[in-house]
């Protein structure tokens, strides 16, 4: 494997960099406490910033000696669509009910990809939120309304 | 004779009628979703762990290790006939698998993995059943010092095996402990980088992470590059291997089984380990080397037998110590935790029938899978006719609503979108995802040990190295990260300095 500059090693180790700095202030923010009495937040001020800390030595050797991986394409449809349909059934399967947060969400998802018919999408969905409402609903007596309070029942 | 009675035990409580009719949908899913490539053992057992809670915690456990078991096998059955590895551990299995496939020899490859698999797990099954009451023994001997130092030493073994860059394994392990902290600190009760919501102080759950960094981020690389797979698949005759085949894999089985047995203790993919040693060995010690890539059936058998016996007895850390040396076994602790009870050395004495009837439950699923997968092959190899657009949909929506009833808790879903972005970005810049989630599950633990033997050390941290245990183990985690992370170096700065030659 050829060894140089990195892009994906540098982003890596931003991210490793970032979250473990935000933990560390956000330990900052609870009581320390001392080795023989640890604190709630002794422990991830230490882990926080050994995440740092690694990050850091991974954007350094991104720098220098990075690993080359292919990055490859970013499949931005997909990712967007499945978002949007995990956080939809997230936030309204309590107030639409089982089966209409089901159905949208699997349409949602079936439009992440690029190369889908919209009839086979809509036999998709359709399978699966049947199938979904018998193995959850029937079968597993799942406690959620089929449908919910905001379609008035 | 103790064994034989806990055996007895063990028999009775498996093959009570409800444990084996899920002891075979736990194989059968296992083999479904290790033939089908662009779904793992993990997302797999993370999506159906919230069907498993209304279960017998027994029953739970036997469907679960199913699932595990049953994927190593089926992922050798995509390797064989498409060169398709749909685990890992089958990669090896498809260097002479596939090539005796194209010879019109897939039956013999087929029959050679499943003999060499059944007589691996049978053999490892014993060996689980004869290792793990003594281990356990000695585990309880534990003192929280201990228990900190085997935490630590579990997760950077599990590092040294895994492939890739040994700093972003150990940087995804930190920041999975780093995710564990989050919720109500255990001792005081504060809460914890939950931003003032509720429904984050029980911590986020961990069905949630493995849900989008194994099924999300992974289906999101799958969406990278779409195209139509084309299996083309000849039929599958002579299943029998001849007098010639069965005698050259009688060897390799029983090395295969032998360096399995032993690797699969190993924390973080032992299997895969096993399953090249095995390889190697096969090759080094064949009379005909050259044979080695064209279609050797010693090359099928070896890394087969080697990778069932490792995923078996890579449950030996689990139920002795409480260690889960895969995702799957991590996601096992959960299973374990909600049904109200502590993996490690109690297990074996307080839930005898739930330990003897788990392992005796594994011999049970390996004759399963051998019924299931000679004689039914060709609806395996139908079933990669499934295309991806049927199946990703399933698995977002089948994950959504599992993760969604743990708990009734929408937090839980959003918590996949979080993770599964994180998960992809990260896979895509080279990092493995499993270390995160080992550091995710033990991360509580190593945190709890570490504070408790303070406490009673009086606040002196010299407590790890002097006891003797803790200290071995603290010694031999800190040798094996040097050796790992040293070579790198050494080779990235030759590299460099070759470069400014």
């Amino acid at each position: 494997m050829e060894r140089r500059r990195s892009l994906p090693d540098v982003l890596a180790g931003g991210i490793f960099v970032l979250i473990g700095g935000a933990f560390v202030v956000g330990a900052l923010g609870y009581e320390l406490g001392t080795p023989l009495r640890m604190g709630p937040g002794a422990f991830p001020m230490l882990v926080g910033a050994t995440v740092a800390a690694l990050g850091l030595a991974i954007v350094l050797k991104g720098l220098v000696a990075g690993e080359v991986i292919p990055f490859g394409p970013i499949p931005w449809r997909a990712v967007a669509v499945i978002v949007l349909a995990l956080v939809f059934f997230g936030f309204t399967v309590r107030g639409l009910g089982f089966v209409p947060a089901s159905a949208v969400t699997a349409l949602l998802t079936t439009l992440a990809s690029s190369r889908v018919r919209p009839l086979t999408a809509v036999a998709v969905a359709a399978g699966l939120t049947a199938a979904g409402t018998l193995i959850f609903v029937v079968g597993l007596q799942l406690r959620i309304p089929l449908l919910g309070p905001w379609l008035g029942f | 004779m103790e064994l034989l009675d806990n055996l007895a035990l063990g028999f009775s409580t498996a093959l009570l009628i409800q444990n084996v009719l899920y002891c075979f949908v736990g194989v059968l899913l296992g083999t479904a979703v290790g033939v089908l490539p662009g779904i793992g053992p993990t997302a797999t057992v993370a999506m159906l762990l919230p069907i498993t809670f209304s279960f017998e915690p027994v029953t739970a456990l036997i469907m679960l290790a199913g699932i595990y078991y049953g994927a190593q096998y089926g992922g050798s059955t995509t390797a064989i006939l498409i060169n398709l590895p749909g685990e890992s551990s089958a990669a090896v299995t498809a260097l002479d698998g596939h090539e005796m496939a194209r010879q019109g020899r897939a039956g013999a490859a087929l029959a050679a993995a499943a003999v060499g698999s059944f007589v691996a797990g049978t053999v490892a099954t014993v060996v689980l059943a004869v290792a793990a009451p003594p281990l356990a023994r000695v585990a309880l001997t534990f003192g929280p010092a201990e228990y900190f130092s085997l935490v630590l030493f579990g997760l950077i073994v599990s590092i040294t095996l895994a492939r890739g860059a040994p700093l972003k394994a150990l940087a995804m392990i930190a920041l999975g402990v780093l995710f564990g902290t989050v919720g109500q600190d255990l001792y005081t009760g504060t809460p914890r980088f939950v931003f003032g919501q509720r429904e984050l102080y029980g911590g986020i759950d961990f069905v949630s992470v493995a849900v989008g960094m194994f099924g999300v981020a992974e289906i999101l690389r799958n969406l990278e590059n779409e195209h139509t797979r084309t299996a083309i698949v000849g039929k599958v005759r002579n299943l029998w291997p001849t007098r010639e085949d069965r005698r050259r894999i009688v060897g390799p089985i029983l090395r295969g089984t032998g360096l399995g047995s032993a690797l699969g203790v190993l924390p973080g993919g032992g299997h895969v380990l096993a399953s090249f040693t095995s390889y190697a060995v096969e090759k080094r010690i064949s009379k005909r080397p050259q044979e080695f890539g064209r279609g050797a059936i010693e090359g099928v058998a070896g890394p087969e037998s080697a990778n069932n016996a490792a995923a078996q007895t890579s449950f030996i850390p689990l139920l002795t110590l409480g260690l889960p040396a895969h995702p799957v076994m991590a996601l096992m602790v959960g299973a374990f935790i909600v049904h109200g009870i502590t993996p490690g050395p109690n297990v074996i004495t307080e839930e005898p029938a739930l330990f003897w009837g788990l392992i005796a439950s594994m011999w049970i699923g390996n004759v399963l899978l051998v019924l299931l997968n000679l004689p039914l092959i060709g609806i395996w190899v139908r079933m990669l006719r499934i295309p991806y657009q049927v199946l990703f949909p399933m698995i977002i929506l089948f994950a959504a609503i599992g993760t969604y009833s743990l708990e009734f808790n929408a937090f839980d879903v959003y918590a996949i979108v979080f993770f599964g972005i994180l998960g992809y970005i990260l896979i895509k810049c080279g990092c493995e995802p499993a270390p995160l989630l080992l550091g995710f599950v033990l991360g509580p633990l190593l945190e709890e040990n570490l504070r408790r033997a303070l406490i009673i050390s009086r606040g002196d941290a010299s407590v790890f190295v002097t006891r003797p245990i803790s200290a071995v183990l603290l010694a031999v985690a800190v040798a094996a990260l040097v050796i790992t992370v040293l070579p790198a170096i050494r080779r990235r700065r030759e590299t460099v300095f070759t470069e400014e030659e």
